[in-house]
C-alpha cells in the first residue's frame, strides 16, 4: 500500500501511461462517430430470452398502474411504488431534440398498455428473505397486454426491472414501450458484489444506494466485507470494545445494529442477500485493539515487540470468543451462509512466538505452520457449522486441506482461477469466481472489456464440475474507495459482471454490449447515480447532477 | 474506441489485475492506520510558514473581518465565504478522533477574534486578475490577527491560508496556532485545464470547481470549451455552431449568461478564465454548423463524407475567423485567449485536389508551411483584437511567428528539451506535459505529478525567468459531471499546486 516500493511502482506504471499522447487519442473520424451510439429502451444484463418487434405501444405514466393476482404482499406494493418512479422519473425537463438518438423505424403506436399485472405463483407475505435456492426467473409479455409472471416474488423483482428499462421517453414526451416478449433466468444464482467497509467507512447512505444500484443490474449478494485490518465499524453487542477501541472513530464511524438491521431489510425488498464476512485469522489487526489477548504476539530477539499478527489459534479463550461472536453473528445476519474469510495468514508473527511454536511441538505439527491454519480454520467452521450456518470461505482454507462442510462455497480469487475452480470443484465444492473482477484496480480508460470477456466456467472439468460454480462477485476493495467515490466507481463497472453472471454464456459480444451499456449507464445517471463513462465521449440526455 | 485501443487497454488492465488484491495490507504495526493527518496546516505551504505550539482560540460566534482603508465589494464576498470555509462543515461533535488528537500540550493563550485585512491598492469596480497581479500576502497570527496584501488578489489567498490554519479540538473549539505567513507564489499561471467537449460539464460542477481551485491557490482556469466531439459555447454570431455541434443545442450548451456567471464567479475568487478555441485541428464539431468551413477529405477522387482539419486555402475561412474571435475577445475579458494549434493531422489536406492547387500558388513544400500560413493569419487577427494568446507548443515547432507576449504550452513528452528551446527563443512558457490528471491508474499515484518540476531543464536563469507557470490538464475523454470533481480534487491535483505555488 503505503510501502516506497508500492509508490515507485505506481509512479512508473503512471509514467509509462502519460508517455502516450493527451487528448491525442482520439484520432480523426467521421463526423458522426461521437457521440457513442445508445440504445433505447433495451434491457441490462440482457435476458434469456428477448424478443421485441418494432410495433409500439404508448404507457400512459398518469394512468398508469400494477396489480397483482391472487398472491399480493407488501414487498410487491413497495415494488410497484419503486418502479413507478424508476419507470417515469428523473428525465427533467423536455428538450426538442435528442442528437443521434432518435427513434428510427417509423412508429406505429399499436394502443395504449397501462396496467401491468403481475402473477406470483408462490405467496410472499411475511418476512421471506431470498436465498442460494431462490428461483428468480420470470416471463414478461408486451402487448397485446401487459403481463410479469413469475413462480416467486424474487422473480417478479427482476421482472419489473426488467419492465423498467424496456420502457423510453420519446422526444415528444411520450413514454412508449415496444412490443416484447421475454423469458428469463439467470445463468448463476450467487452474483455478488463485495464491498469493503474497513479500509474506508462508507456510509450507510451509500450503503442503500449500492443496494439500489445492485438491484437494477440484477445482482443478489451484497458481500459485506464488514472488518478487516485498519477498522472495525461493526458494533458487536456481546464484544462493544471492538468497535469502541477499533473503529476509525467509535461515534462516527460505526455500523450499529439498528444500521446493520436497516440494511439488511433494505436489501431484503430489493431482493438481495446480505453476506457478511468476518475474515479471520488473518486481516484482524483491529479486532486486537478491543479484545486484548486475541492476537498473536510478534517477538523480536526473545521479547514481544509490541506488534501483532493473526488470531492466536492456541489459546481455549481464542475459540470462546469465537463462539460467542459468531452466535451473534448468526443472529444478526439472517442469510443461511457467512463468510469467513481465511486468506492471506502470514506464518511469519506465529513462527517468532515461543508459545505457538510450543503449541506445535505438542500439537505434532513439526514447523508446518498451515496445519496450524488448518487446526484453527477446523475450529471455527465446527464453532460456525453448530450454528446451522452454511459458511463460504476464500481459497486458501481448502487450498490448505481443511475439511469443510458439504455446502461450502470457496470463494477463488487469485490468479490462477482456472486450475484452482477446476481442482475446488473436482472435490465437489461449490465455487464462486472474483479473480478476474477487481474492480477496484482501476486504469485509464475504457477497462470493462477484460471484466465482461471473463466467464467463471471457462476451466477445465466436466459438465458437473462447472454446475458447482454458483457465480461470482464484482469486488471493490476499499483502499483507495469511501464515500466520495463509491458510487461512480462501482457504477457501471460492476454492471457488465452483472451480465456475465446473469445472462447466456454466449452473451458476450463487446460491440454489441457498448450501445447497451451506453444506454445502461444513462439510466442509471437519470435514476440518480454518478456511474461515470466508460465508453469514451458522448453525453447522456440527462446528466448527473448531485 | 477502436478495436486496437480495446485490446490495449485489454492487455493493460490484465496487467495491472495479475497484482494482487486487498492483499496489499500485510503485517503493521497496530498504530498504522489510519494514515498520520496534520491538523491546521496549509496547503499549498506558504513561502514563510513558522507555526508555535502557542494556541489562541477563535470564537465563531463573535468572530469578524475588518478592512482597512481599501474596502471593496471583493473583500466583503470573500469574508462572508470564508466565514464558511473557516468554520462550517464540521457537523456534530463526536468524542474522539482517533490518532488524530493534537498532539503538544495545548496552551490556549488568549482569544482572537478579529482578522484586519489591510489591501494597500483599492479594490473596488469591476477588476480582474491579470498574468502580473501581485497575489503576495502577510499573515500574522498573534497577538493579533493581522493579514496584509498589496492588491486584493494576495488578500484572498491570504484568506485562504488563514482559513487553512483554524482547525477544531475534540472539545469543539475553534483554535489557531501562533502563526508568521510571509507568502508569494512562485508562478504567476496555475491553472486547471477542464475539457467540456468531450463530454459536457454542466456550469453547477464548473463553480464548484473554481471553489477547489481556489482553495488551492490555482488562478487560471483554462476552458477547453470546444474541440471534436461537441461545440457547446453559444456564439452570437453564429449560432448554428452550437445547433449543430452540441451533443444538445438546449441542454448540453453554455448560453452568454452562462459564460458571464462563470467568469464572474472566477473573478469573485481572484481566478482568470482563459478560454481555448482550438484550430485547426480538433474542429470537427465546428464542420456541422458552419458548412465549408473544415476540409473536405477525398478518396478516389471524390470527396469521400470525411472532414479534417479547418480548410487554410479559402479567404471565407479568415472572415468567419475575424467574427468569431471577435466575439471572442468581447467575451471574455482576460488578455489571453489559447488559440490551441495542436495536432494536426495533414492527411486530409494531402487528399484534397484544391488544398494541393493552393500549395502549388504558394509554393509551400511541406504542409507544415500551410500550417504555418494558417497559424499566422489567425495570430494576426486575434493579435489585431489587442489580445495576447497562448498557444499549444506545435505552433512555435512549426516556425510560427508569434507576439512578443506569446505564452507556449508544452503538453508534449521530452518537456525539457522543447522548454529549453522555446525559452531560448525568449518565450513565456507553461508545462502541462507531467500533469495530466485524467490518466488515472490504481492506487496512490500523485508522487510523479508532484516532483515534476517545470524549471528542472537546461537553461540559463533567465531562461527559468520565462516559465510562468504550468496547468493541471483533466481531458475529458472519460470524465463528466459523475466523477469531475473527486477525479480532480483527487489529492493529485493538489499536489501540482504544491509544486506550482511553493
Amino acid at each position: 500500500m503505503a510501502t516506497p516500493l508500492l509508490w515507485f511502482a505506481h509512479a512508473c506504471l503512471l509514467m509509462v501511461v502519460l508517455i502516450k499522447s493527451g487528448d491525442a487519442a482520439i484520432p480523426k473520424r467521421k463526423l458522426a462517430i461521437f457521440p457513442t451510439t445508445q440504445t433505447k429502451g433495451q434491457p441490462w444484463p440482457l435476458p434469456r430470452v428477448y424478443k421485441p418487434s418494432p410495433l409500439v405501444y404508448s404507457v400512459d405514466m398518469e394512468n398508469f398502474s400494477f396489480t397483482s393476482g391472487a398472491n399480493d404482499c407488501p414487498l410487491l406494493a413497495d415494488a410497484y411504488s419503486r418502479y413507478y418512479k424508476l419507470t417515469f422519473g428523473g428525465f427533467g425537463k423536455q428538450t426538442k431534440r435528442y442528437s443521434s438518438l432518435r427513434f428510427h423505424p417509423e412508429i406505429k403506436v399499436a394502443g395504449s398498455l397501462n396496467v401491468l399485472s403481475v402473477i406470483v405463483q408462490t405467496p410472499c407475505t411475511g418476512k421471506i428473505y431470498p436465498t442460494l435456492q431462490s428461483d428468480e426467473s420470470y416471463n414478461l409479455t408486451v402487448g397485446p397486454t401487459l403481463v410479469l409472471q413469475a413462480k416467486e416474488i424474487w422473480g417478479a423483482l427482476r421482472g419489473l426491472e426488467t419492465f423498467s428499462q424496456l420502457v423510453y421517453r420519446l422526444e415528444s414526451g411520450e413514454f412508449v414501450i415496444n412490443q416484447t416478449l421475454v423469458q428469463d433466468f439467470p445463468r448463476f444464482a450467487h452474483r455478488g458484489l463485495l464491498l469493503d467497509t474497513s479500509r474506508h467507512f462508507v456510509s450507510k447512505h451509500y450503503l442503500l444506494r449500492t443496494l439500489d444500484a445492485m438491484a437494477q443490474n440484477k445482482l443478489n449478494v451484497f458481500h459485506w466485507h464488514i472488518v478487516d485490518d485498519p477498522s472495525f465499524p461493526y458494533i458487536s453487542q456481546a464484544f462493544p470494545n471492538l468497535s469502541l477501541k477499533g473503529a476509525f472513530n467509535p461515534e462516527s464511524h460505526v455500523y450499529t445494529p439498528a444500521d446493520v438491521a436497516e440494511v439488511i431489510e433494505y436489501a431484503r425488498i430489493l431482493g438481495i442477500r446480505v453476506l457478511a464476512e468476518f475474515d479471520t485469522p488473518g486481516h484482524t489487526e483491529s479486532w486486537g485493539k478491543g479484545q486484548p489477548g486475541l492476537l498473536t504476539e510478534c517477538f523480536s530477539q526473545g521479547g514481544f515487540n509490541g506488534n501483532y499478527g493473526p488470531i492466536d489459534p492456541t489459546k481455549n479463550t481464542t475459540y470462546s470468543f469465537l463462539s460467542t461472536f459468531f452466535n451473534e453473528v448468526s443472529q444478526n445476519f439472517p442469510d443461511h451462509y457467512v463468510h469467513l474469510g481465511g486468506d492471506e495468514v502470514s506464518f511469519t508473527c506465529w513462527e517468532s512466538n515461543p508459545s505457538v511454536k510450543k503449541f506445535m511441538k505438542n500439537m505434532g505439527f513439526g514447523t508446518n505452520f498451515a496445519k496450524l491454519e488448518e487446526y484453527y480454520m477446523q475450529k471455527l467452521l465446527e464453532i460456525v457449522g453448530g450454528l446451522q450456518k452454511g459458511y463460504i470461505i476464500w481459497q486458501e482454507v481448502v487450498d490448505n486441506g481443511v475439511k469443510v462442510l458439504n455446502d461450502t462455497v470457496v470463494h477463488v480469487w487469485k490468479d490462477g482461477w482456472e486450475e484452482e475452480m477446476s481442482r475446488v470443484t473436482q472435490l465437489g465444492y461449490q465455487t464462486l469466481l472474483s479473480s478476474c473482477w477487481y474492480i477496484n484496480d482501476i486504469s485509464y480508460g475504457s477497462d470493462w472489456t477484460s471484466l465482461y470477456t471473463c466467464d467463471p466456467q471457462n476451466f477445465n472439468g466436466t459438465l458437473a464440475q462447472k454446475e458447482l460454480v454458483v457465480g461470482g462477485e464484482a469486488c471493490m476493495w476499499g483502499e483507495w474507495v469511501d464515500n466520495t467515490v463509491v458510487l461512480s466507481r462501482t457504477w457501471p463497472r460492476a454492471s457488465p459482471i452483472a451480465e456475465r453472471l446473469w445472462s447466456s454464456a454466449d452473451v458476450n459480444d463487446l460491440d454489441a454490449a457498448i450501445p447497451r451499456l451506453a444506454e445502461h449507464r444513462c439510466r442509471m445517471i437519470r435514476r440518480g447515480f454518478p456511474a461515470e463513462e466508460v465508453n469514451g465521449p458522448g453525453f447522456c440526455d440527462v446528466e448527473y447532477e448531485e
